[in-house]
């Protein structure tokens, strides 16, 4: 079950609420989820429920590392792990750890990286991940997920702990705009069409999605009719709705918080140019590092809003 | 220790240098120094301290070995094909296209293995959520780490030394193979580590140095740890890069060496006198 309920407002939990009522659900119903974070319990919403149930949520401390390499330890010893931490310390930080005694070794763990990208705001340039994506896709057999919301992000976790492989899920910590009502099911590796169009296609994950929705609504009002899919995996991307949007349109945007090289763009640039290709662009952060501010003006700074998508719409739709 | 239960151990430990010898001659090349250095803890660990069976090697209530110094495969290898996990002929597959014997320790390709390890320090976390699982799961499981002393550069290492005993893992045994060499050669040249004992005991490990090549000191050493408590174990190995045969011991660069069939014949023979005289 999935109903689109979109309006242009925003959900009013937490992101980091929910993660830690679905960890906290997933643990009691499984004795072998085992959460552990990197001192950032308080910052994930887990920490009240970590200290009533201390078996089952592990903190260790600033280190990332062996945070990572305890998590495939408990793998082998029969456990389904979630690690947290903030975006860069989830992928660059402990990266040798999670691809070799993680995904090479073939222990399972899901991992949470939250504050993707500009929703690291204030923290600035040392904790905001543009790369976190481009890391986790080159991971063989790894799932790639910008949780599009926090419905999104109860879904996909759930499914995330049974699921093979190294699991990374990119997702704020403070509130989303609401795409999905509560309880819908979202299924990895099915992207999901959040408006139909006809002349060209955005597809958007995560807090691009809104943008996204948003550009498509001002284009409708000049007589542009742009699709917006829901890429909210990244890995393993969808191949079959991005050719067929393509096909559909012959005009495709890419809408994504995350540097241009080796994310969501590129993902389906490869497969456009190997099954159908057609005038393309991105709205994404050019190939530079993050900096401080708040949300908005990061965006504006590294041209993530509805403005910047409506103009390579019209861009790409020139080509065409 | 009873004589019979020593020379029997030391001839153990024997037996695994010369299956180690055998396979790394039949590819021509490989990690000797190491592989050799610590076949006397592996053959305490199998021959006297470890709960395994090699006909169920998943058996989730084994203590478990986790060689963070994956490098030394062929000693492992060696160890486990005597042990009967496989046949001893495979051992001359290692880093054959297609083996299950890897240079490197691997958990998915070799029976007995049960960490996957080669990226060094990263064995020594994965250790600890091994020995912290199976506490968690009730187990009365254990877990042996072997760490080489060149290893413990790897600030990963310390991570998870203050992990495991802030989470008083007493059911975790690390040894440290000081060894004194590293591939570029002497620690004391390369980076000098300064006194594993004081470390690992200023770390909250339960700690002594024993010579590494001792088989009765390693037992005596490990028997002490069936106590378990709150503190996890530290055992630093005083020992010799390539203990067992002089040539190599003698040989500064030992940590990789080619073994043609002229220092097979003459490694092996060595080796294969010193067992002769111990199952006298």
């Amino acid at each position: 079950m999935k109903q689109i309920v979109y309006n242009g407002e925003t959900d009013p939990r937490l992101c980091k609420e929910v993660l830690a009522a679905t960890i906290a659900n997933l643990a009691e119903h499984d004795p072998d989820v085992i959460f552990l974070d990197a001192d950032l319990m308080s910052c994930s919403g887990t920490q009240k429920w970590a200290k009533e149930h201390p078996d089952r949520a592990i903190d260790c401390g600033i280190a990332e590392a062996n945070m990572a390499g305890v998590a495939a330890g408990l793998a082998i010893a029969g456990f389904k792990p979630i690690i947290h931490s903030f975006g860069p310390f989830a992928s660059r930080r402990c990266y040798d750890q999670i691809f070799l005694s993680g995904g090479y070794a073939k222990n399972d763990i899901t991992v949470i990286g939250t504050d993707p990208g500009v929703t690291a705001t204030m923290n600035g340039g040392t904790h905001m991940p543009f790369e976190d994506v481009a890391l986790y896709n080159v991971l063989p057999g790894a799932t790639v997920i910008d949780a599009s919301d926090p419905t999104c992000l109860e879904s996909v976790l759930r499914q995330c702990v049974n699921r093979k492989g190294i699991k990374y899920i990119r997702v704020g910590r403070k509130q989303m705009a609401k795409i999905y009502a509560e309880g819908s099911e979202l299924e990895i590796g099915k992207a999901v069409t959040l408006k139909e169009g006809t002349d060209a296609v955005v597809f958007a994950a995560g807090i691009m999605l809104h943008e996204a929705l948003q550009a498509a609504q001002a284009l409708e009002k000049e007589g542009v009719s742009a699709a917006v899919v829901d890429c909210f995996t990244i890995k393993p991307l969808d191949a079959d709705a991005v050719e067929a949007w393509a096909k559909k349109t012959g005009a495709v945007v890419v809408a994504e918080n995350a540097n241009r090289h080796g994310g969501l763009y590129g993902m389906i640039l490869e497969v456009l140019g190997e099954r159908c290709p057609v005038p393309a662009a991105c709205v994404a952060v050019e190939d530079e590092f993050g900096e401080v501010g708040k949300q908005d003006y990061l965006q504006a700074r590294f041209g993530l809003t509805a403005a910047h998508i409506v103009e390579q719409v019209k861009k790409v739709l020139a080509r065409k | 220790m009873e004589k019979k239960e020593l020379k029997s151990l030391q001839a153990f430990a024997t037996k695994i240098r010369l299956a180690a010898l055998d396979a790394i001659h039949s590819i021509g090349q490989g990690h000797i120094g190491g592989a050799f250095s610590i076949a006397d803890t592996l053959a305490v660990l199998y021959g006297r301290e470890m709960q395994v069976r090699p006909a169920d090697p998943g058996w989730p209530d084994r203590d478990k070995l986790v060689v963070s110094k994956g490098h030394a495969g062929p000693a492992v290898y060696g160890t486990l094909a005597l042990m009967g996990f496989f046949p001893y002929g495979e051992l001359k597959t290692l880093n054959r296209g297609g083996t299950r014997l890897p240079s490197h320790c691997d958990r998915n390709k070799t029976p007995g293995v049960d960490v996957t390890t080669g990226s060094l320090g990263q064995g020594t976390s994965q250790a600890a959520g091994v020995a912290l699982g199976d506490q968690l799961k009730g187990r009365k499981s254990r877990t042996f780490l072997i760490v080489g002393d060149g290893e413990a550069q790897e600030g990963q290492c310390w991570e998870a030394f203050e992990f495991a005993a802030a989470k008083k893992l007493g059911n975790l045994v690390v040894f440290i193979d000081w060894n004194k060499r590293q591939l570029d050669g002497y620690l004391d040249e390369v980076l000098p580590m300064g006194d594993f004992a004081k470390k690992m005991e200023a770390f909250g490990f339960d700690t002594v140095t024993v010579d590494g090549g001792d088989v009765e000191a390693i037992a005596a050493a490990l028997e002490r740890t069936r106590a378990g408590g709150e503190k996890p174990y530290a055992i630093v190995l005083d020992s010799i890069k390539g203990h067992g045969v002089k040539e190599v011991e003698e040989t500064r660069g030992n940590h990789s060496m080619p073994v043609n069939d002229e220092r097979y014949a003459r490694w092996s023979d060595e080796l294969k006198e010193q067992i002769a005289a111990l199952e006298a």
